[in-house]
């Protein structure tokens, strides 16, 4: 392992400017993926841009519209103990409480595992289910996109020379909504996705007739899937054992996994259809409980 | 539960705090890698990336140039040693099989295979001088599994190496089986003939690892007198040394091996893999280097233990097993050694079988060579034979327990290798069983399954030897070699304690290096606590005897006169002259100078171990994910010394035995490539994925121990794989043959997914 310079930026000002000394680089958020990879020589830089000095990346606020904007390296152990995003976003909780264990989640954070880019993250079909955006930022001013058009392929997304994930933006949820995300593991703990999915489903006021679905599947593609088909299908339709088992069967069309150490293609496809029934039927408890 | 009366022990059967404790909860232990010397410097290895390859050539020059390189040392570094047979206790091995494992010769035979180490000033120089070594490879395709490896056209690891066949003869042809051995007995024909029903099925299980927390390490001084020290974790300092004496060809008296703290072994510390290499870097640069592996060499490139294949054919007729046909084929990695043999020797011996044939074969494969791992062999063996006796007692609507008690081996049944079993405790243990809570609960609910299953180890014995020197204020050192992995530190000095009828905190251990005190075979076998601690009964008498001839002395009588007992001293005819062992050890000056007892035992009579074992599983049908619910574990123990570590081996082994059942294995990608060789996606069970794991400690007492003692360590890893088939088969109605029964494999069963 050769040697790495260490840059603490404090403003993103200077972090711009360190991403343009002309020399490779990699952010260091939480640490807990990029300092594996480098050990392990996955990964060469000639320096890391620790991203836990700047104001904006590390705070996270309500918007007077009721989103929430998280600071993309703000540990998920502040997020999982704010008793508000526990109350009003519980699918954030979902995957907050899911990465790592307690020790890693004291460090990691949502920028990170955006930025890792890893088709098995596990926040992302979680946010994209929320229908998140993130705010990118570099010297020559700062762009939105939606989560799901971020990646490109298995540790790609489009982030350009020069730029870094400022925020993550949650817009505001309809009203009777509900959002769930779960993932399958061959343990109980310390495991990587086989399949993750996080769902969404809005109701009308009445509470029968479903309005819109998000569906996002994670681990069985290139990159984590937005399964728009799959929620289009429940629109206007009531929620019941068959419209589920129908956008569930979409989602695992979409699914085209490999095999691996993790899972096989035939094991992935199928639990894209389980985890995604089940994921609609968890959200649909939550919405209802709205 | 006890099951014959037990003497009185004072101290056997408490449960104190072990010696070793509060340095190892402070982290104040020593550990391999936690020893620093004076101009020490740090070595690399560098590792073949393909599976099967001949070296054509290899050229360090570039290495040895680099800023800070110190050494650099390939097999040509080696001395060249002969086919002589290396017995490390648990696992034999050939001096130039070692050899060739230690640093590759003309081949590289598995993926992580050390190629050449360099020795720089720091780790970093050394890490960038090993990428700065060139090899010349000829690829060639690797042989990943037994069925492949004994085809007739499969690429040959050697081309030299021939089946050593039943009659002992060599086999014609080149091959990668390096041996095929047979036991046979009665008529199985005549048996299937005459069978009310016989059962019949294909086994297959994968290489999986003992996965202990502290990765291997190896640090060695060649001092400028030739004389050669090395430090290292190892369940064997005296194996260590006997290895490095022929690997290195020096006599075993110029080498002293100090052991450091151990994290964990179970069998795959006893080799030697760094040692060596660490010795040759010193001879070459004249400082001690140190070698340590992170996790991806342990699982690439230390020994795990055989996957293979199995086929078995059992018979019953009114209610008894009446043949068994078996046949086990056994990976042993690159070299030969798998522990085939042992796994067919232990299968069967819980029952009594009349007739039965078995087939054991050892084979060779482009994987890294296996070394012990807790019952070597027996875990897979009994996979096969626990599940068609599972199948047998179901066929013939048998309670599975009380199909196991009917045909339970007992003192006389002769094994497959015609040894008649002692007293043994097969029949007790069933029966503990049968009374638990837990086999007497029902189970309920949709998915859920109870499977059973026994199991069978050997246990060794072999060479203790021990020293103990009574301190004038009336405690005593115990000056012991055996490596302390489960709690052996408190149960020897618990058994010399014992012995001397004093407390147990006034006894000290100390385990000590090679120089220090006689021949110690390994921890393994499950033989320390038992012939360890003959030795340590044996100096506990020593020291006894040497009492009463100074007290004999001091109250001017014959020895015959006095009596050693409850730790103090009599007269037997005078009731005033007694002496406490406290006020004996103070006047040792006036009577004779230091008092010193010694023990040194090849211990002959192990006492077999049985355990059986109750699982309740819960398979979700859409995921394929199984749950243990509930886990119970029956085992004979002969003389529980310490409870607590008792019931810490018996759940441990269970532990292990979980996540080879469920999830564990080597995954390999078809160029020999391991994929899954860190924690991450080497999935052994988590605190989370286990229940409590309730045990029953069955008290047989080993007759030949002095406190009844037999192993415990090994033989609880022997049942769970079988039980939780069986708990699984119960649950869905399929029975998975191949292990393991990951989610993957329960889910594409149960949905038929292709």
């Amino acid at each position: 392992m050769k040697e790495i310079d260490y840059l603490a930026p404090s403003s993103l000002g200077e972090a711009y400017a360190a991403l343009q000394n002309g020399k490779t680089s990699a952010f260091l958020a939480g640490g807990t993926d990029i300092i594996v990879q480098l050990r392990e020589g996955r990964k060469q830089v000639d320096q890391l841009i620790d991203v836990k000095h700047i104001p904006e990346l590390t705070s996270y606020a309500w918007t007077d519209d009721g989103g929430l904007e998280i600071g993309a390296s703000v540990p998920f152990a502040e997020i999982y103990e704010d008793d508000e995003i526990v109350r009003r976003l519980p699918c954030v909780i979902d995957c907050a409480t899911l990465v790592g264990g307690i020790q890693i989640q004291s460090r990691a954070c949502f920028g990170g595992n955006i930025g890792n880019s890893g088709p098995a993250a596990d926040t992302v079909p979680a946010l994209i289910a929320l229908g998140a955006t993130l705010t990118l930022g570099s010297a020559g001013g700062t762009r939105e996109l939606a989560l799901e058009d971020f990646f490109t392929g298995p540790g790609q997304n489009v982030l350009e020379p020069g730029e870094l994930i400022i925020k993550i933006n949650i817009p505001p949820q309809p009203a009777n909504s509900g959002a769930f995300f779960h993932r399958f593991i061959p343990r109980n703990e310390m495991d990587i996705a086989v399949v993750n999915v996080g769902a969404r489903i809005d109701l009308d006021a009445s509470g029968e007739r479903i309005e819109g679905a998000r569906i996002s599947v994670g681990a069985v593609a290139p990159v984590p899937l937005y399964v728009a088909a799959a929620g289009d299908a429940l629109v206007g339709e009531t929620p019941t054992e068959d419209t589920f088992a129908r956008a569930a069967d979409i989602a695992a069309d979409a699914a085209t996994p490999i095999t691996d150490m993790r899972g096989s293609i035939a094991q992935r496809v199928h639990l894209t259809r389980v985890l995604t029934y089940r994921a609609l039927d968890r959200a649909l408890e939550r919405a209802r409980e709205a | 539960m006890t099951t014959t009366e037990k003497p009185d022990y004072k101290v056997i059967g408490t449960r104190p705090i072990r010696p070793d404790g509060v340095e190892k909860v402070t982290g104040k232990a020593l550990y391999g890698a936690d020893i620093h010397l004076p101009d020490l410097v740090q070595g690399a290895v560098l590792r073949s990336p393909h599976a099967h390859a001949r070296i054509l050539s290899i050229d360090t020059s570039a290495a040895e140039a680099m800023p800070g390189v110190l050494a650099v040392v390939t097999h040509s570094d080696l001395p060249v040693v002969a086919d002589k047979v290396l017995d490390m206790g648990e696992g034999a091995s050939t001096a130039s099989d070692m050899s060739k494992n230690v640093l590759a010769a003309d081949k590289a035979l598995y993926r992580g295979h050390a190629i050449a180490g360099v020795a720089a000033t720091n780790v970093h120089d050394a890490l960038t001088a090993i990428e700065a070594i060139k090899v010349e490879y000829e690829v060639l395709t690797p042989v990943l599994n037994v069925q492949d490896a004994m085809r007739d056209d499969a690429p040959l690891l050697d081309e030299s190496r021939h089946t050593r066949t039943p009659s002992g003869e060599e086999s014609e042809d080149a091959s990668n089986v390096a041996a095929h051995n047979r036991f046979e007995g009665g008529d199985v024909e005549a048996a299937y003939a005459e069978a009310d029903v016989v059962v019949e099925r294909e086994f297959d299980t994968k290489m999986v690892h003992q996965g202990y927390i502290e990765p291997h390490n190896g640090t060695a001084n060649w001092n400028s007198d030739g004389t050669l020290t090395v430090w290292t974790s190892t369940q064997g300092a005296f194996a260590v040394r006997g290895a490095l004496a022929e690997l290195l060809q020096l006599p075993v008296s110029r080498i002293r091996v100090i052991p450091m703290e151990i994290g964990g072994g179970f069998g795959g510390k006893i080799g030697v893999y760094l040692e060596p290499v660490a010795a040759l870097l010193s001879r070459k640069c004249g400082r001690p280097v140190q070698l340590t592996m992170d996790r991806t060499d342990v699982f690439q490139a230390t020994g795990p233990t055989s996957g293979g294949h199995m086929k078995g054919k059992l018979a019953v007729k009114d209610g008894k097993i009446t043949a068994a046909e078996v046949s086990l084929a056994f990976e042993a990695g690159a070299f030969p050694g798998s522990p085939v043999m042992a796994g067919a020797m232990c299968m069967l011996s819980p029952y009594e079988v009349e007739n039965f044939k078995v087939d054991a074969y050892d084979v060779v494969v482009n994987k890294p060579k296996v070394a012990a791992y807790r019952a070597p062999g027996a875990p897979n063996a009994s996979f096969c034979v626990e599940q068609l006796i599972d199948e047998l007692a179901r066929e013939t609507g048998a309670d599975p327990l009380q199909f196991r008690l009917s045909n339970s081996a007992r003192e006389g049944t002769r094994m497959i290798t015609g040894v008649a079993h002692p007293r043994i405790g097969q029949e007790e243990t069933v029966q503990a069983a049968q009374a638990s809570d837990h086999y007497n609960s029902p189970i309920e609910g949709p998915n859920r399954g109870r499977g059973v299953a026994g199991g069978f180890w050997f246990n060794a014995g072999m060479q203790s030897s021990v020293v103990a020197s009574v301190n004038p204020d009336g405690t005593v050192n115990l000056i012991e070699g055996s490596t302390d992995i489960g709690g052996t530190r408190a149960s020897l000095a618990m058994q010399l304690a014992e012995t001397l009828g004093i407390e147990y905190d006034s006894v000290r251990p100390t385990v000590v290096d090679t120089d220090s005190v006689g021949h110690n075979d390994v921890t393994g076998g499950s033989r320390t606590a038992y012939a360890s601690g003959q030795a340590v009964y044996e100096a506990g008498l020593d020291i006894q005897q040497q009492m009463v001839a100074r007290a004999a002395q001091l109250w001017e009588c014959e020895a015959e006169d006095v009596e050693y007992a409850d730790g103090a001293l009599r007269h037997t005819s005078d009731s005033e002259k007694t002496m406490t062992f406290a006020e004996l050890a103070g006047k040792q000056m006036e009577t004779g100078g230091p008092l010193q007892g010694r023990g040194s035992v090849v211990a002959r009579s192990p006492g077999a171990a049985f355990g059986v074992h109750v699982v309740d599983v819960e398979v979700d049908p859409d995921t394929g994910k199984v749950d243990i619910l509930r886990y119970t574990i029956a085992q004979d123990v002969g003389t529980a010394v310490h409870p607590a570590y008792v019931e810490g081996q018996m759940q441990g082994g269970v532990v292990q035995g979980i996540g080879w059942a469920l999830n564990e294995e080597y995954y390999y990608g078809e160029d020999g490539r391991m994929e899954n060789a860190s924690f991450l996606d080497y999935r052994m069970p988590t605190s989370l994925d286990l229940p409590m794991i309730d045990t029953i400690i069955v008290e047989v007492p080993n007759p030949g121990h002095p406190f009844g003692v037999r192993g415990v360590g090994e033989v609880p890893i022997v049942p769970p794989l079988a039980a939780i088939a069986n708990a699984v088969h119960d649950a869905t109605g399929h029975r998975f043959t191949e292990l393991p029964i990951s989610p993957r494999r329960v889910v594409e069963e149960l949905h038929n997914l292709q």
